[in-house]
């Protein structure tokens, strides 16, 4: 089986506090730790785990500029076969459909029998996958939450619904599958086999390789756009407990007594 | 303002989801003046119910009426609605499991603008239309601004928009299932699959120790059993610490996981993401115990203690025993 998988670079949450820059007009990306989006990662271990059982190639591409390679280094040494930069000045400023539009380009390049993104970005929409298949006329599921492999031409595959339930579905290939979080346990991936990885080929395609007319990508065929950032306030907040470890926990206690929860 | 809102309306077993309300709710803060129609597919007489239902809050409301559209397919579905939603409208989903398989290739098939898990409507400047979304698990919010000049599809966060008291219509159904001829889709539904019931039934517990990507390591649950021990409470937990697999799925508490009431929950060492917050219930004390004082879940806590969960919670559970009389064991 041959398989895509469409990852993403995104600031790394579990390793920053995300802060609004002074403009307002932005996060503050000074010293950022960047990692691969992380239901991006569990798709390409997905994708390996297929291939090892069902034979074929696993493809991770990306959206983005030099910068983004880094991931598709890790990837590959995850045990990834390609890996492919798709980078244009022309897609700068691409709102999800003209994500979209950029790897439809890259897939019509190919042959591929499964395309597979994660569920959503941190900064993301949950969207480019089923644009993508809606642009493809692939059937799309999202949230997904196990693929079997049942026969050539197609799959069955479970869907995280609400309730901790699982809906099962048949799933006619070629297709895209968006995946959740928590579908499989990715696969360490020390320093040596990223060393490995530095010397690998990655090419770079960009808009007239790809096809793309570069005024269907980019800023000026956004229709969405973001204005600016703030930092929400949803509740009244919290009051903040001052003192030591010891002095707080004895605090706590008191206030969760009143609450009846030390019976 | 022009264009024409539709509402996608879900429905189960007859009854109309939270989504008719709200949807209608998000419509007129969209348009003050706005008259949105109310769409549903399905079929048979529970589709009847749910048309009637809807009639008294929607002006208009169009029934979508097959055999095939028994159980909601968003491939199938979409099909449906880009045959009788004209070019150009607004079309509001819920930005549920079943709105994310539909929104986005809805707007491809409409050629429409796109804009998910909305929570939040500023209103219209013609063409655009601004709304508010969060990012990065709710630490930031953005707004965005979205062309609506050939038509949008909004995905919208459930529980975000209030529903409007006292809204009445008298509305009619338009039937639309002549135009919309045999439908077929690359992906049908088998079966649902329950979640399993696990050891701890934490939607019964009225105390829960939650624990989060701060335990930083499974090693680490010990220290929140021990507290919930000490309490008398289980331990509950977040997404992330289910998909290390270190506790089962029947311990997560959220939108994917498990809808809890309990009178005291404590949050240690997570971040407070809608999803997660969207499965605690019933306005429990919520303790909120983070070493980033940016979290989310500070600002939807009563109490909050910025600190490293590993090392407050053995001080706690130190408190909780003297309090109870109870010694350490030895």
């Amino acid at each position: 089986m041959e398989i895509l998988v469409c990852a993403r670079r995104v600031p790394d949450t579990s390793e920053n506090e995300i802060q609004l820059n002074s403009a307002g007009n932005d996060i503050e990306r000074d010293d950022l730790v960047y990692s691969i989006n992380e239901p991006d990662n569990y798709a390409v271990e997905e994708a390996l785990q297929i291939v090892a059982k069902a034979g074929g190639n696993v493809t991770v591409a990306t959206v983005g500029t030099d910068e983004d390679e880094e991931i598709l280094r890790r990837e590959l040494a995850m045990g990834a076969n390609h890996g492919v930069l798709l980078s244009d000045d022309s897609f700068s400023g691409s709102d999800g459909k003209g994500i979209a539009t950029v790897l439809k380009g890259f897939v019509q390049k190919g042959k591929y029998d499964l395309i597979l993104t994660g569920v959503q970005a941190e900064d993301g929409g949950a969207q480019v996958g089923g644009m993508l298949a809606a642009m493809l006329d692939y059937p799309f599921a999202s949230l997904v939450n196990s693929i079997e492999v049942t026969d050539g031409n197609k799959l069955k595959v479970g869907r995280e619904i609400e309730g901790g339930n699982r809906e099962m579905n048949e799933i006619d290939l070629p297709c895209v599958l968006s995946i959740q979080t928590g579908i499989n346990e990715p696969r360490y991936v020390g320093m040596r086999g990223i060393r490995q990885a530095a010397s690998l080929e990655v090419p770079t395609y960009g808009a007239v390789e790809l096809g793309v007319d570069k005024a269907s990508v980019g800023e000026v065929a956004a229709k969405v756009e973001r204005a600016d950032y703030f930092v929400p306030t949803l509740g009244k907040g919290a009051e903040i407990l001052q003192g030591s470890n010891e002095e707080i926990a004895g605090k706590l206690v008191e206030r969760m007594k009143a609450k009846g929860g030390l019976q | 303002m022009t264009a024409r809102i539709f509402a996608y309306i879900a429905h189960e077993g007859g009854v109309v989801d939270d989504s008719g309300a709200e949807l209608l709710a998000a419509a007129r803060k969209i348009d003050a003046a706005a008259s949105p129609t109310a769409v549903v597919t399905g079929t048979g007489p529970e589709l009847d119910a749910v048309c009637e239902s809807l009639r008294g809050t929607y002006s208009e409301v169009w029934k979508v009426s097959s055999e095939c559209l028994v159980y909601p397919n968003a491939e199938l579905v979409r099909k449906a609605l880009v045959t009788v939603i004209p070019a150009g409208s607004i079309v509001l989903v819920a930005h549920n499991h079943f709105g994310i398989d539909l929104g986005p290739g809805l707007s491809v098939k409409l050629g429409a603008a796109f804009v998910s898990d909305v929570m939040g409507i500023d209103g219209v400047e013609s063409p655009t239309l601004k709304v508010v979304r969060q990012e990065f698990g709710g630490q930031v919010s953005t707004h965005v601004r979205c062309d609506i000049s050939s038509g949008a599809v909004i995905n919208l966060r459930p529980g975000a928009f209030t529903a409007i008291e006292g809204a009445v219509a008298n509305g009619v159904v338009i039937d639309k299932s002549a135009e919309v001829g045999a439908l077929a889709a690359g992906r049908r539904y088998l079966e649902t699959i329950v979640a399993e019931v696990g050891d701890v039934d934490i939607t019964k517990e009225a105390v829960l120790v939650s624990v989060g990507r701060g335990i930083q390591e499974q090693d680490n649950l010990a220290i929140a059993q021990d507290l919930a021990d000490a309490l008398g409470a289980a331990v509950s937990c977040s997404r992330p610490v289910v998909d290390a697999k270190w506790l089962p799925k029947s311990r997560q508490v959220g939108s994917s996981g498990q809808t809890v009431k309990p009178k005291i929950y404590l949050a240690c060492g997570i971040s407070g993401s809608f999803q997660h917050l969207a499965g605690l219930k019933g306005n429990p004390f919520i303790v909120a115990i983070n070493k980033n004082p940016k979290a989310p879940i500070f600002q939807v806590a009563d109490v909050g203690i910025v600190a490293d969960v590993l090392e407050f919670l053995p001080e706690l559970t130190i408190k909780v025993r003297e309090a109870k009389g109870v010694h350490a064991p030895r």
